[in-house]
């Protein structure tokens, strides 16, 4: 005690005092903060090594050599499985030429070779991790909540019922009506391109559920019948354009022509 | 036994009726009605039928509706699943309850939304074949206003209707006609507030919408469509040109029983067309939407077709031109796209008839419709107007262009804005060409005769082409125009020196009679037919050239072919 009580005033002190709290804050953030769920995957060496050589292959020349981005591309290290997976699966990465936004396009990995790509990304820093089944099931999420939720957050960019809008200068919200559940959850996780990310205490997981199954019904057959895109009214006023005016002229003119 | 006893209760049945109301007159007088026939005569009653089928389909809907801001949460247990336990007003509850629980409710509804659209659109090319043919001309200035304050009224009945079911799409109509409320000078906030009930949305609107959907609004319809009819029927019906035909006469069959059974079987097409795009077509699904909450506005939410003009209007306008003056904000973003461009448009359409009368100083009264060509700037103004319109309503759709064509909205949206400008001239300029075009192809045809494509080889060696020339009936309707000319008017002072009282009003005719009429091709006078029979010296004639530019001669004079 008397060493300590000697030394209390040494000039180290300060220091030393501040790297302890450093380090006690440090412990109790560990502590409290939420585990990131990417480091808890158990990531097969393999799959990382495979993943690295597929990406210094197809993805380097934008990303960089270690994922770290570059002037064409950002970079990738804590975007986590997720982002892989949402953007290689629909196809939009690899990107086949530079445009306002990249489109989605038939995908050009298989599906363990996309594993092995997200697998390595994840390697390098924690990000958010690939949906499991159960989190993307439609049948379990509430259409009723989630199409409150989706009005209030995505109708603006997708349309009422994910039909797809315009963006400013070229870009554009795409259409969700064949998106795959798993993707439409990892893009609120994720936020690619233009979209922001909503991450889950933002909307939560079952939440994201809900927003899905709202989605998943837009699919079933359209009690009206014919959706005409679900576009609104713009595409029904020209239906009654083509289709009731054409119609009618036509019947006009079979009318008048018939006594001459 | 003379009669039978059905054709002996069918006589005293007239006769019950003949004696007491004067059925006789009045059948006479209906059934021997002449109308010509045509195709685009049938396209008022296309509006006729459409309106009488929203009246038959509403009806029905009435008695479901439930036209109530009362807040309630939608059943549990109840279609649609995407609106279950979700908080709504019973408008929109009852419209969602009318399409899934009751029996056909759907089928009436679309039925309904489509005929509404039809009824627009018929009334729309209604107007342009009047408006196109010179229908409107004296004695029928009256009956185009009349058709005119029609197609304001449909758009009023079909923005109520659509604000009805009260869900997203129709508040956000609701919310841009506040903001359009509020943006008029002065009374703007007052008028919103008495429209509303209070702060907008307020919980009386949709009570104040209804009314007027199902009670004013038609009711003014029919009181109009009454008038207009019985204006068809006072001023006989117009006819194209053509051999026979002339001001004092109508050629075409009685209205009983031909016009009866062509009519009467129309309105079953019309109908029939309405069932089966109501039947196969979802035509405005409000469980999309949503409940109306004044916070989500969706991609894609637009009104219906003929309001898109106003949307489109308002899309262009950039939102810089609001300001601030002593404390009071002067939103021209608003005032000039909601009130100036379609006062402006609405306004020219209305007052057309009276301008052009102005302009022809002609006070005759004209049953033989024109063929557009033959009064180029008429045609042209019309195709300046339609295109300005269209090229609104595309701009209305301009995230839907961006989406569906690859572009950019900010390049579409300002390529619109210069076409704003550019397009009325242009089209204008290229349409009014094509008709003297036309009108010069028709002054060749009626000289020369038609190109028969067969060249023959004369025995001095020199190969010429036949032309067949017109029958007399073809030849009626290509010559049986005129071609005004501008106003003369008489000089500024008499004799005297003194000044002529009216002077400044006669030139400002006279200028405006000069934008119509300074371009224009005469039909082919006798003497001028004459002279091109007897071997195209029709050039050398005096004055049967004066108004027809050199350049449409200058082919004919080479010609050798009217080998009749």
């Amino acid at each position: 005690m008397k060493a300590l009580a000697a030394s209390r005033r040494h000039r180290l002190a300060p220091v030393l005092l501040v790297l302890l709290a450093l380090l006690a804050t440090g412990v109790v953030y560990s502590m409290i903060a939420p585990a990131p769920k990417a480091v808890a995957e158990a990531a097969n060496a393999d799959d990382i090594a495979t993943g690295e050589a597929l990406f210094v292959a197809n993805c380097a020349t934008c990303h960089g050599i270690n994922a770290q981005g570059g002037p064409a591309g950002p970079s990738l290290i804590g975007v986590g499985a997720a982002a892989v997976d949402f953007q290689v699966s629909s196809g939009r990465m690899p990107m086949s030429s530079n445009g306002p936004q990249a489109p989605v396009k038939p995908p050009q990995f298989t599906g363990e070779q996309t594993a092995a790509l997200a697998a390595y990304v994840a390697s390098l820093g924690p990000g958010p991790s690939i949906p499991t089944e159960e989190m993307v099931d439609p049948t379990l999420g509430n259409a009723a909540a989630g199409m409150e939720l989706f009005r209030t957050n995505c109708g603006q960019c997708h349309n009422a019922v994910g039909a797809g809008g315009a963006l400013s200068e070229g870009k554009y919200a795409p259409s969700l009506m064949d998106t795959p559940p798993s993707e439409i959850y990892e893009a609120m996780l994720t936020g690619p391109q233009s979209m922001p990310v909503f991450n889950d205490a933002n909307i939560t997981p079952e939440e994201k559920r809900d927003v899905i199954a709202y989605l998943v019904a837009q699919r079933e057959p359209a009690a009206g019948g014919l959706t005409l895109g679900g576009l609104g009214p713009v595409s029904e006023g020209l239906w009654v354009w083509v289709v009731g005016i054409g119609l009618l002229i036509g019947s006009a003119i079979w009318l008048g022509a018939k006594s001459s | 036994m003379s009669t039978s006893t059905p054709a002996r209760a069918a006589g005293a049945t007239a006769d019950f009726l003949d004696t007491r109301i004067g059925a006789s007159k009045l059948v006479k007088e209906f059934a021997r009605k002449i109308f010509p026939d045509h195709w685009s005569f049938l396209l008022g009653e296309i509006a006729l039928y459409s309106f009488i089928v929203l009246l038959l389909s509403g009806t029905f809907l009435t008695m479901f509706f439930v036209p109530s801001m009362a807040e309630i949460h939608y059943p549990e247990d109840a279609l649609p699943v995407t609106m279950q336990g979700v908080q709504m007003s019973e408008a929109f509850a009852s419209t969602l309850k009318l399409s899934f629980a009751v029996k056909g409710g759907l089928l009436m509804r679309q039925i309904h939304h489509w005929a509404a659209l039809m009824f627009m659109a018929a009334i729309v090319t209604h107007m342009l074949r009047i408006f196109f043919t010179g229908a409107f001309r004296k004695p029928r200035e009256l009956n185009w206003i009349v058709g005119f304050l029609l197609m304001v009224l449909g758009l009023v009945a079909g923005f109520t209707g659509y604000s009805l079911p009260d869900d997203v799409l129709s508040g956000n109509g609701l919310r841009i006609t506040d903001g359009i409320t509020k943006g008029v000078p002065i009374i703007g906030s007052y008028a919103s507030f008495l429209i509303f009930g209070g702060e907008f949305p307020g919980v009386d609107i949709i009570p104040r919408m209804f009314t007027a959907h199902i009670l004013v609004v038609p009711g003014l319809i029919l009181a109009l469509v009454a008038v207009h009819l019985m204006l068809v029927v006072v001023h006989k019906h117009t006819q194209y040109p053509g051999p026979g035909r002339t001001n004092k006469n109508v050629v075409g069959f009685p209205l009983f029983p031909v016009y009866m059974a062509k009519a009467g079987g129309f309105f079953f097409i019309v109908f029939g067309v309405l069932a089966l795009m109501g039947a196969t077509m979802s035509i405005n699904a409000v469980w999309n939407y949503g409940p109306y909450d004044p916070s989500p506005v969706s991609a894609g939410a637009q009104p219906d077709w003929y309001m898109l003009f106003l949307e489109g209007s308002l899309r262009m306008m950039p939102g810089q031109a609001e300001f601030v003056v002593g404390g009071f904000t002067v939103p021209l973003n608003v005032i000039i796209p909601a009130m100036i461009v379609p006062g402006i448009l609405l306004g020219a359409l209305a007052l057309y008839p009276f301008i052009e009368a102005i302009a022809t100083g002609d006070k005759r009264e004209h049953h033989v419709l024109d063929r557009p060509r033959n009064v180029p700037f008429r045609t042209a103004f019309g195709v300046a107007v339609l295109a300005e319109l269209i090229m609104l309503a595309l701009a209305g759709s301009n995230d839907l262009i961006a989406t569906h064509f690859s572009l950019s909205i900010n390049d579409i949206t300002n390529t619109f804005r210069v076409l704003f400008f550019v397009l009325p001239v242009v089209t204008f300029w290229i349409t009014k060409r094509i008709c003297l075009g036309l009108q010069r192809r028709d002054r060749e045809i009626v000289l020369h005769g038609r190109e028969t494509g067969t060249i023959i080889r004369m025995a001095t060696g020199e190969y010429v082409e036949v032309h067949k020339p017109l029958d007399d009936f073809e030849r009626w309707t290509l010559v049986g125009y005129e071609a005004p000319r501008p106003r003369e008017i008489e000089p500024a002072e008499d004799s005297r020196g003194v000044r002529r009282k009216g002077y400044r009003l006669d030139s400002f005719k006279a200028a405006l009679s000069r934008v119509f009429y300074e371009d224009r091709i005469e039909p082919v006078t006798p003497a001028e037919l004459a002279a091109a029979h007897s071997h195209g010296e029709h050039d050398m004639l005096p004055g049967g050239t004066d108004n027809v530019e050199p350049t449409a001669l200058a082919g004919s004079g080479q010609d050798t072919g009217h080998t009749s």
